[in-house]
């Protein structure tokens, strides 16, 4: 990235699956400044969650992240950038099939 | 704990299921929070486009959720067909099953049992997957 971007407070929407890590909490904020940034600061907070999210460093197939109303995988994926007032929305793809 | 619903959403997934085939089709059935009440089905497009798999498209998915949290409903079913296989849920939908408190529906449309069909319910919690009746509440219409 060509230039610096301060951290700042992140709305973070967490789905049902995943409360159990942030103590039932349906809302939650984090600090960063991308998308890589707020998982790690996520996971500071809330130990295990960061895993349920990436495989390998990258994002996991079946886990969808959207900042605001874009799916995170059109806007560069984990190295998508975050402003002030960006809400990000987690939620696990509806998958599934007979194999 | 029982799966209640009602006949006409069952004839509308049954029907569903034999118009996308050969692929398998998807949806949920909302209710009001908290209510466990299957009510409102929504048919889902199946992005994968495949006979042996489904995912809701990201931004229908979005957009699902956005929904249930502005009325205050929930995802009671989530339903998808198996098009060869028997209706009992598979290791991919056992490892992608992210809503606890859901229903798991399937339908086979196999061939074999036509023009039976089968509609059985899952809960899937933790990898566990445990049957649960289903009781088909007549409609008249």
């Amino acid at each position: 990235m060509s230039s610096t971007t301060s951290s700042t407070e992140i709305e973070v929407r967490i789905p049902t699956i995943l409360r159990p890590y942030t103590k039932g909490e349906k809302l939650v904020t984090a600090e960063a400044s991308d998308l890589r940034g707020l998982i790690a600061a996520l996971d500071a907070k809330f130990t295990g969650l960061g895993e349920r999210l990436l495989e390998n460093n990258e994002l996991r197939r079946f886990i969808n992240i959207y900042i605001n109303d874009e799916d995170v995988r059109f806007m560069g994926s984990l190295a998508a950038t975050l402003k002030a007032g960006d809400s990000v929305t987690i939620l696990p793809a509806v998958a599934g099939g007979c194999k | 704990m029982t799966l209640r619903i009602r006949a006409d959403i069952v004839a509308k997934i049954l029907e569903q299921s034999r118009a996308e085939y050969p692929d398998e089709c998807c949806g949920v059935i909302l209710g009001p929070e908290g209510s466990d009440s299957a009510v409102e089905l929504k048919q889902m497009i199946n992005a994968a486009h495949s006979p042996t798999f489904y995912e809701f498209d990201s931004k229908d998915l979005l957009a699902l959720y956005r929904e249930l949290d502005e009325k205050s409903k929930e995802i009671v079913v989530v339903y998808h067909s198996h098009t060869e296989t028997q209706a009992y849920p598979s290791r991919t939908d056992i490892a992608y099953a992210s809503e606890p408190n859901a229903h798991y529906v399937l339908v086979s449309t196999r061939k074999e049992i036509a023009p039976e069909t089968e509609f059985r319910s899952y809960r899937i919690i933790d990898g566990e997957v445990t049957e649960e009746p289903v009781e088909i509440i007549a409609t008249s219409s």
